[in-house]
């Protein structure tokens, strides 16, 4: 990622940590996550059990998350890492409400989006101009909201000529610029990323970075899951590392880095 | 900018069932529509499809049931009878049947991002509705073509009848569509529902057939169908005012099996939201 540092909006002199005293925005408490690993997918196998007097259990379960304190505050650009399985992709999940934890309890307060997966609200069948409309709503967006932006979502997708164009035609790259776009022109407090920037060229990479950074300039909360660490040490100053379900660390980004480096 | 410290927390994705599904209508606008757009792109005749179906179908049943079966004798305007029966259970499998199945069908969505899921159920009704109406449409032209008079006791009844079916069909798809995320089986039973529906209501026969075949507790539990009371108020506000013969609707139909169909209609749709909210959590993960 030679290129942040070339950058010279995106690189600079390395600021030291400093924890934010902001208002919190996202109170996690003694979080917990299970899952199923073995799923019946059957009422057969289920009436089975039913009347075996419901011996054993159903299915095993896999603690993604294990009692996680966390508390984020306004403004905060924070990058959730750990090695795969780590549980930091269903942390996200939870933040965005999109599944609800087993125990413990999550609180946040003002609108979020969530960038879990550019796209998941389009539809292939509808032209790159209705999937914009249905997925700023999706996202949350009101109609006035989005026909005020839409020429700066289709002016920052760059694919203006293909507007009208079936989606289902579009390359992957067009297909990230136009979601990305949508995304970043909801207007939430907080933003939830999920390995996004891994496609698009890096041009385009590079515009998503400046946008998210201005975004966060205007004191939008940022929390990102990803496993490039060039880019994360560049994009958050703060650090969480997860293993196993657990918070292990807590601090400056460069020191999160070091530790799953070595 | 707002000062973010004097908001409420809040814990996220918790909805508040159909509330937040009604609040949301300019997105339930554009899942109809999209619905629509994609179920007829590439076609010529797009939404004219959903004209020449009913249309087809009116004239086959004219010509096969009331001509070369005769029923025409037994029963006057036989085929008008029958329609009016058969587009509100054309309506019941499409509502249900689509409601069973959206959960699982928008998967991709509920696993990714947070919005208010009863909204998929919601619009599955409106594109139902949305195909009801030209059905309604070739009925109605039946229906002036052999001389229909209605007053507006009959017009009532129409409204009420669709209102039952409306109810009743949302609140099976909710409860349906929240087992089939858990049990794929559930779209099966569906199938098999709409078609024991289609025949334990008098869609093809008269009520008086179940009234001389089974004693009167069987009538009664014949009549506690809420499909069988809004197809019967679609023969009373539909068929019969076209016929010159004598014809009664069951007894207490519009006194007592009406209001039960309703409140059995409204607690389908309670339980229906009320499983739906307990079990939205785990939807991410089981789909």
């Amino acid at each position: 990622m030679s290129w942040i540092d070339d950058d010279p909006e995106l690189g600079g002199e390395p600021r030291p940590y400093v924890p934010s005293t902001e208002p919190v925005v996202i109170r996690i408490q003694e979080v917990a996550k299970r899952f199923v690993l073995r799923h019946t997918r059957s009422m057969k196998e289920a009436f089975v059990w039913l009347i075996k007097g419901r011996k054993g259990d159903l299915s095993e379960k896999f603690n993604a998350l294990d009692g996680v304190d966390l508390q984020i505050r306004e403004g905060e650009r924070v990058a959730l890492l750990g090695l795969n399985g780590s549980g930091k992709s269903t942390l996200l999940k939870l933040i965005s409400g999109v599944m609800h934890p087993d125990g413990g309890d999550i609180k946040t307060r003002g609108r979020i989006a969530g960038l879990i997966e550019v796209g998941a609200g389009f539809h292939p069948d509808l032209t790159g101009r209705d999937n914009v409309y249905l997925n700023g709503a999706i996202l949350g967006m009101t109609k006035e909201e989005i026909d005020a932006n839409f020429q700066s979502i289709v002016d920052f997708s760059e694919i203006e000529q293909f507007i009208d164009t079936e989606v289902k035609f579009y390359s992957s790259g067009m297909y990230l610029r136009l979601a990305f776009a949508v995304a970043v022109h909801t207007d939430p407090e907080i933003f939830l990323v999920d390995e996004i920037l891994a496609v698009g060229d890096e041009p385009f990479q590079k515009k998503c970075i400046r946008k998210i950074k201005e975004l966060s300039d205007r004191g939008k909360t940022l929390v990102v899951v990803s496993h490039d660490l060039d880019m994360v040490a560049k994009l958050c100053e703060r650090g969480v590392v997860l293993e196993r379900g657990r918070v292990v660390q807590d601090g400056d980004i460069r020191d999160a880095v070091t530790r799953l480096r070595g | 900018m707002t000062d973010i410290s004097e908001r409420a927390f809040q814990s996220p994705g918790r909805g508040r069932g159909l509330v937040d599904a009604l609040k949301n209508r300019y997105l339930l606008r554009l899942l109809v529509d999209k619905d629509l757009q994609v179920r007829y792109r590439g076609s010529v005749l797009g939404i004219l499809w959903s004209y020449v179906k009913p249309g087809v179908q009116f004239i086959v049943f004219y010509i096969a049931l009331g001509v070369f079966l005769e029923l025409n004798k037994g029963l006057e305007n036989y085929a008008v009878y029958l329609f009016s029966g058969i587009i509100l259970l054309n309506f019941f499998g499409e509502a249900f049947g689509n409601g069973a199945r959206c959960m699982v069908g928008n998967g991709a969505l509920i696993k990714k991002i947070y919005l208010p899921r009863e909204l998929f159920s919601v619009s599955t009704i409106w594109v139902a509705l949305v195909h009801f109406l030209p059905q309604l449409l070739v009925l109605l032209i039946a229906c002036f073509v052999v001389g229909w008079h209605p007053g507006p006791m009959q017009l009532a009844a129409a409204v009420v009848g669709m209102m039952i079916m409306v109810i009743f069909s949302f609140g099976l798809g909710l409860i349906f569509g929240v087992a089939n995320v858990f049990f794929r089986d559930a779209e099966n039973i569906v199938d098999l529902l709409v078609m024991v529906a289609t025949w334990l209501s008098p869609v093809m026969y008269p009520w008086e057939r179940v009234a001389g075949a089974v004693p009167e507790w069987g009538l009664h539990l014949y009549l506690c169908n809420p499909i069988t009371v809004a197809v019967e108020l679609f023969h009373y506000a539909f068929w019969a005012p076209t016929t010159g013969m004598e014809w009664h609707v069951p007894p207490n139909l519009l006194t007592l099996w009406v209001p039960v169909a309703i409140v059995l209609a409204l607690l389908f749709l309670f339980v229906g939201d009320l499983l739906f909210k307990k079990f939205e959590g785990s939807f991410a993960q089981e789909l």
